[in-house]
């Protein structure tokens, strides 16, 4: 094995790029989950964001039309899973694995003309001066612009909870629904918002791997991502920072891993790609999780 | 204004009606999908459900129904244990496939011996794999608290792993010629669990039923059923009742665990015969489906394992007639479990039209 040729700046800036995904769809799910929702789709939703991005890009030749097409995809998904649970009071973790199940397949169809095409480029962005950093600049400043709107997503959900009076009757949404309610908040209609901006963030996130990651479609392409990102929620106790910290440390073991396979680590390949999945659980057993929001995957009926 | 009530009893009637009536609709909504697809609705949905059972070439899809429901029906059993008392087993799928290696390794180990007693130790084997993969999320959650959906979802991705380099290495058939996967067990006499090929028996469809019996007299009849309902109906009267839920949960997990396992091993030395990269095909997520179809209950999940397996071999006889991409019955497995969800609001609640009056 040649551990020399593996490039420390090249290894961290790649790091940032494989996070992303996972930070698009834990965000997202953060948000819903602060809401008081368990949805489990995640996997399900990001799959179709996946496939909604690469044929709106392909068809437009714009990957940001592609971007929004695959918001747009993974909201009108999670709508479903938003249907059954606020109005039919469904169980939230079997309507989850429904999404999921329902995702892969959808996808799946949906794909079928456009397996082997590749998606028009998405260039990075060299920001100016930033960007001439040595160091620096390579691992945190070249990178291409979702990098960024994920980053400012997570800034932005943060700001949210934490200062702004919308967030402020979302988390007590999410704590306490009966008391929510009973301070007259439409408690359905605001777990209803959260739910589709956690789709339309997991869509996102699919397709940042469909677009800029691979850059191709295949079937199933997520592999466990969305499920991942749900880790990493609990891992981060529903708290916008530490889910960076969370993502970054997933992406660094993927980014590591690929880059053992390719040095030629005297590990068989089937067991280095079993690293990031062992890694997730090694982090949730290890990292106490916080306090889960009180009203977390009950489903709320106002009686009379 | 359309309300919801809550009922002081789950209506009887609906908890029987609900599945026949998310069906239905699946049926409908399927053949929405099917038109939108450029296929004749009515065509397709009867090559789904009734070809397999009354076409000419029945006589050739009937064995196949058992053998695609033995597992399905098997794992759903397990897993209906754990759904009942909220403990959740996601990962099926990856205790099937560490089940069908162990089962499959000891068979390799006693080649080309014959002996009665090598597929009973197989069998011992398979439960023990997909038991101990199963112990994993079980003893993570009892231990340290961790989430066993999250968990046990992760090891199916390291199994599948696993698998690959289990066929890659291990495994490989030595007279194989350098191709991936081990040996065929389904030509080893002495480790095949085909009882009569041709009729579609193996010994998973045996211990399918023999399943739905024990699932059904421990249910019904034995303070352990009780208990599971009682710790998914109130986990706290469970408490005061004496239940311990650490064990709840090990013994649960281990059920389901060990019966996926078991599917496994009867798979890989039957209908798959060997270990290969792409031995799983996803019945422990199906099965999913086929446990809440089945209302947890072993009698349906025995229905609804047999109009699972059904949707299998219509899908694949659809998609070589009439061209019918097999994606879309995965689409109409995942809009059935939707549906079923949907109408399950029937059981529980009263629908109730008319004005909302003042709270």
């Amino acid at each position: 094995m040649d551990l020399t040729s593996i490039n420390p700046i090249l290894l961290l800036a790649s790091l940032m790029v494989a996070a992303t995904p996972i930070i698009l769809a834990a965000i997202g799910e953060l948000v819903v989950e602060r809401a008081g929702v368990l949805n489990l789709g995640v996997e399900g939703m990001m799959i179709t964001g996946a496939i909604c991005g690469f044929v709106v890009a392909v068809n437009t030749g714009s990957p940001w039309l592609g971007f929004l097409g695959a918001a747009v995809g993974g909201a009108l998904v999670s709508l479903v899973f938003g249907f059954l649970t606020q109005f039919l009071l469904s169980n939230q973790v079997a309507t989850g694995l429904a999404l999921t199940l329902f995702g892969l397949g959808l996808s799946a169809l949906m794909g079928q003309g456009y397996i082997g095409i590749k998606a028009p480029s998405f260039p990075d962005w060299h920001i100016p001066l930033l960007g001439d950093i040595p160091i620096i600049g390579p691992i945190i400043f070249q990178h291409d612009p979702m990098v960024y709107v994920g980053l400012f997503i997570v800034a932005g959900v943060w700001a949210f909870l934490k200062y702004s009076r919308a967030g402020l009757i979302l988390r007590a949404v999410g704590e306490n629904h009966e008391a929510a309610h009973a301070l007259g908040y439409h408690v359905v209609r605001v777990r209803m918002l959260a739910i589709m901006f956690g789709g339309a963030c997991a869509g996102l996130g699919g397709a940042y791997l469909s677009l800029v990651r691979v850059p191709q479609w295949t079937e199933g392409m997520t592999a466990g991502a969305g499920w991942i990102a749900l880790a990493i929620v609990v891992f981060a106790s529903w708290r916008p920072g530490r889910l960076l910290l969370g993502a970054y440390l997933f992406g660094g073991v993927t980014v590591l891993q690929l880059n053992l396979q390719a040095a030629g680590a005297e590990i068989g390949v089937e067991y280095l790609s079993m690293a990031p999945y062992l890694a997730t659980i090694a982090v949730l057993v290890i990292m106490r999780a916080g306090r889960a929001p009180g009203s977390l995957g009950q489903s709320f009926h106002a009686s009379r | 204004m359309i309300t919801l009530e809550k009922r002081p009893q789950p209506s009887r009637l609906w908890v029987f009606a609900t599945p026949v009536l998310a069906v239905v609709l699946t049926m409908l909504c399927g053949g929405l999908l099917f038109a939108a697809l450029g296929q004749n609705p009515f065509e397709t949905i009867r090559t789904i459900f009734l070809d397999p059972l009354f076409s000419e070439f029945a006589w050739f899809y009937r064995p196949q129904l058992l053998i695609k429901g033995a597992p399905l029906v098997l794992i759903a059993i397990g897993l209906s244990f754990g759904f009942r008392a909220g403990i959740w087993n996601i990962g099926a799928e990856g205790q099937y496939i560490v089940g069908a290696i162990f089962g499959a390794a000891v068979g390799l180990a006693f080649y080309p011996m014959e002996s009665i007693i090598i597929f009973p130790l197989m069998i011992v084997a398979g439960a023990l794999g997909g038991f101990l993969w199963a112990m994993i999320p079980g003893i993570l959650r009892v231990r340290f608290g961790t989430n066993e959906i999250l968990v046990s979802l992760m090891l199916v991705y390291v199994a599948e792993q696993l698998l690959a380099s289990m066929a890659l290495g291990v495994l490989r058939n030595p007279d194989g010629m350098g191709f991936p996967g081990s040996r065929n067990l389904a030509q080893y006499d002495s480790a095949t669990s085909w009882i009569n090929q041709s009729a579609g028996l193996h010994w998973g469809v045996a211990f399918a039923f023999i399943a739905v019996i024990c699932a059904y007299v421990a249910l019904s009849r034995h303070i352990f059923g009780f208990n599971v309902r009682l710790s998914g109906q109130s986990p706290r009267a469970a408490r005061f009742a004496g239940v311990n839920p650490s064990r709840l949960v090990l013994i649960c997990m281990g059920i389901s665990g060990a019966l996926a396992g078991l599917a496994g091993l009867f798979e890989v030395s039957g209908p798959a015969g060997q270990i290969s990269i792409d031995f799983n095909v996803g019945y422990g997520f199906t099965a999913i489906i086929v446990a809440f179809l089945g209302r947890l209950h072993p009698v349906g999940i025995l229905l609804a394992g047999g109009l699972m397996a059904l949707t299998y071999i219509g899908g694949e006889i659809a998609q070589s007639n009439l061209g019918l991409p097999i994606a879309a019955i995965q689409i109409l497995q995942g809009m059935l479990l939707f549906f079923l969800l949907a109408v399950d609001v029937l059981t529980n609640y009263r629908v109730r039209l008319g004005k909302r009056g003042i709270a």
